[in-house]
Formats: structure tokens, C-alpha cells, sequence
């Protein structure tokens, strides 16, 4: 309990008491060469791009904890209202908590309002929010939604600038799926050019990045429809070997049993067990 | 972001004046009540954000009132901040919850949720203060 009298009530928020604590910790256990807990970050490759009706967000799903793979099936594209989703990069509790907040405030914020909220609305909410904190909150952000004034695509960087642009990369892997987006962007494209491009970038970041990996999960929104597709596409399947392009089915992995009649059989002989039946009860469950 | 870039910010960090300790009745340091001092304690901030979020909102309400007497003329801040005080007074005593309604639906808070909603919640917190040492204090007689 109590160890100096507290004359002031407590506020809420951030608590900084075990800041200098954890620094002289952190002295400590570096001088014994050991390492301290490092958060769980999302290495990731996440993008959107704009087409002709709407927008493509794009994540790959794989969740990192330092060289270790933490989450082999994680979900990066967050609901913030239902026309408009963010993909989050960095560290995932910060995005998982930023998106549920800015969620939150949306819905409070289109119930006083009485309308769809706007993608701009949502994006000042964040980067407001993320330079209030200087960047200690580790979320890189791709929001993206239809709102009346049609789609429009937001970056947001942990430190609260802001991009709005027709196609964004974020995360470790953004540099390889940038390259694919360069190459192949074109303006006002069809629904399923504007997939397949997202699901070839986010393939990109998948197999030249560490920090990502495991399936692509896309998600469509357009006026009035938004399509969830978790997974789209699985591009490392436990226990099959990568596909090339030439060949239609992918490789099995080995199989290692042996055959039947491998090992000789020598001598063979069978006991019968005779089992009778002694007692038979029934008992009921008692469900209520 | 982890603790492990800290200690390159305490060393950078400027001794700053809003970090003062509490000083007793012949201005002198008060040990019963803030117990042992230390400077290195005292001079730093513990985290680059310490400071910021101590007067996060004193600096918005500075902010939103001189805006608004910018636009409205020195009226319209005299007018809320009149209200403000006057909703700040409704409270119960201090080792005592209170929802504070009034004064966040001046400041529009309950249109919004942030951190200070959340985490660290007054009323969950594990310290109890001492009643009669927190009326005391309130009361100006400490």
C-alpha cells in the first residue's frame, strides 16, 4: 500500500514512476551481457492503392519478437469504422491500441455528427494523437476508405506526418513492395488488376524481407461494400514446397515412411482375448 | 520504441524547472510527506514525455483560449473559464471518486476517449490516499 502519504488525487494516463528503475535495470543486466524483453514489433509489408471505385489494402501476417517468429497468423488490417480500415505497422500493441482508440472516438465522433465518418477526420485523429506522443507510440499506419468525397489513401508515420497519396508502402518490407507498385501502377485500374497488384507486392515484401511472411490478407472497400479476404492468398503453406511459375501443382514434401514389407516377416501368431460383457450402466449427463 | 534508447535521453536531457520537489512550511525540503530527496532525482525528467504530459492539458486549455479570444474578443474566454471554475467546485473530497461530468462536458472529454481513460484508471488505483492528510492538504492547514 501506501508508502508516503499521497496528498494529491491520482490523474489517469501514461505512468513514467519506473522510468529511471528500468534504466538503472537496464544498466545492470547489459553489463552481465544478458538482453531485456523486446516488444512484440510487426516487421511487416503492408500497402493500398487506389482503382477506379475504391481502395486495396494489403498486410502480410506475420508477427516478429526479435529473431523469432511470434505469430505465424496475425491480423494487420484493423476495422476503424465500417468504411474505412487501417493496416498497421511497428510495434503491435501501439497499433493494435492506437486503431482501437481512433475506432472508438470515430464512432462517438459520426454519432454526434449523425454521418459517415471521413477518411480525413480519421487521419487527423491519428496524427494528432502520434505527434502528441513524439513518436514513442511505434505505429506506421496505412488508413484507407470510401467516404463521400470518394476513396482516399493516408500514410501515417509514428511520429505524425502525414502522405496521402494514390499508392503507399510501409514496414520492413515496403522497399520490395514499392518496387512491384512502381512498375506496375497505372490510374483508375479494374478491381481484379488492382488485387492482383497489391497481392504481388505484398508477395514481394513476403519472400525478400525476414520480417514478413506466412499469408496475404487483402481488403477491398468500396461505396457500400467492403470485402475482408483473410487469407487471399497462402503464399507459404506448411509442409509444401514453393511453386514456380512453370509448374502447375506445387511439390509434396518427402515422404519418409517406409514401404509395407520392407522389414521380413519371420514368424506370425495370433491370441484371441475372449471379453465378455460383465456390466452395462448408463449415466445420464446432468445438463441443466 | 523500448527502454533500450533511455539512458542516451537522460543524458541529453536539460535540467528543467517543472520538476521541482515539494518544499514544507519553513521552505525547506519536506521529508515526511515527499520523503528522501535526491537531485539527480529532482533535476531530470524520467522520460522525454514526462514534462509534456504533466501540462498536456493546462497547455491545450492555453492554447484554446487564446485562439478563441483571438477570434471571439476577450469575452468569450472570461465566459468559460468562468464555468470551468464554477464546474470545478462541484466535486467531493479529495480521497473521494467524482465523475467530474460537468467539467468534461464543458471541455467536450466525454465525446472522446484517450489514454487517460484507459490506463491507469483513478479509481482502480492501488495507492489509497489517506483521507485526513489529503483534507488537510486541500485545506491549506499542512
Amino acid at each position: 500500500m501506501a508508502t508516503l502519504s499521497v496528498c494529491q488525487p491520482q490523474l489517469g494516463g501514461f505512468s513514467f514512476e519506473n522510468c529511471k528503475r528500468n534504466a538503472v535495470l537496464e544498466a545492470e543486466v547489459t553489463k552481465l551481457g544478458c538482453n531485456i524483453p523486446s516488444a512484440r514489433k510487426t516487421g511487416t509489408t503492408i500497402c493500398g492503392v487506389v482503382f477506379k471505385d475504391g481502395i486495396v489494402l494489403g498486410a502480410d501476417t506475420r508477427a516478429t519478437e526479435g529473431m523469432i517468429v511470434a505469430d505465424k497468423n496475425c491480423s494487420k488490417i484493423h476495422y476503424i469504422s465500417p468504411n474505412i480500415y487501417c493496416c498497421g505497422a511497428g510495434t503491435a500493441a501501439d497499433t493494435e491500441m492506437t486503431t482501437q482508440i481512433i475506432s472508438s472516438n470515430l464512432e462517438l465522433h459520426s454519432l454526434s455528427t449523425s454521418r459517415l465518418p471521413r477518411v480525413a477526420t480519421a487521419n487527423r485523429m491519428l496524427k494528432q494523437m502520434l505527434f502528441r506522443y513524439q513518436g514513442h507510440i511505434g505505429a506506421a499506419l496505412v488508413l484507407g476508405g470510401v467516404d463521400c468525397n470518394g476513396p482516399h489513401l493516408y500514410s501515417i508515420y509514428p511520429h505524425g506526418s502525414t502522405d496521402k497519396l494514390p499508392y503507399v508502402t510501409m514496414g520492413s518490407g515496403s522497399l520490395a513492395a514499392m518496387a512491384v507498385f512502381e512498375d506496375r501502377y497505372k490510374q483508375d485500374m479494374e478491381e481484379e488488376d488492382a488485387k492482383r497488384l497489391v497481392r504481388d507486392a505484398i508477395a514481394a515484401g513476403i519472400f525478400n524481407d525476414l520480417g514478413s511472411g506466412s499469408n496475404i490478407d487483402l481488403c477491398v472497400i468500396t461505396k457500400g461494400r467492403v470485402d475482408y479476404l483473410r487469407p487471399h492468398d497462402m503464399a507459404n503453406k506448411k509442409g509444401v514446397r514453393c511453386v514456380y511459375e512453370h509448374e502447375a501443382l506445387p511439390h509434396q514434401t518427402g515422404n519418409y515412411k517406409y514401404k509395407q514389407g520392407t522389414t521380413g516377416v519371420l514368424t506370425k501368431s495370433v491370441i484371441k482375448l475372449d471379453l465378455e460383457v460383465v456390466e452395462e450402466t448408463v449415466q445420464t449427463m446432468d445438463t441443466s | 520504441m523500448n527502454t533500450r534508447g533511455l539512458r542516451s535521453q537522460l543524458k541529453d536531457s536539460v535540467p528543467v524547472t517543472g520538476m521541482g520537489q515539494q518544499v514544507g512550511a519553513y521552505g525547506v525540503q519536506d521529508t515526511l510527506r515527499s520523503g528522501f530527496s535526491s537531485v539527480k532525482n529532482e533535476l531530470l525528467p524520467s522520460h522525454a514525455l514526462e514534462l509534456s504530459e504533466k501540462n498536456f492539458q493546462l497547455n491545450q486549455d492555453k492554447m484554446n483560449f487564446s485562439n478563441l479570444r483571438n477570434i471571439q474578443g476577450l469575452h468569450a474566454p472570461l465566459k468559460l473559464q468562468m464555468e470551468y471554475r464554477a464546474a470545478r467546485q462541484i466535486q467531493r473530497l479529495p480521497f473521494l471518486q467524482s465523475s467530474h461530468l460537468a467539467l468534461d462536458t464543458l471541455k467536450g472529454n466525454d465525446e472522446s476517449i484517450s489514454f487517460e481513460d484507459i490506463l491507469n484508471d483513478p479509481s482502480q488505483s492501488e495507492m489509497v490516499g489517506e483521507p485526513h492528510i489529503m483534507m488537510e492538504y486541500k485545506l491549506g492547514l499542512m
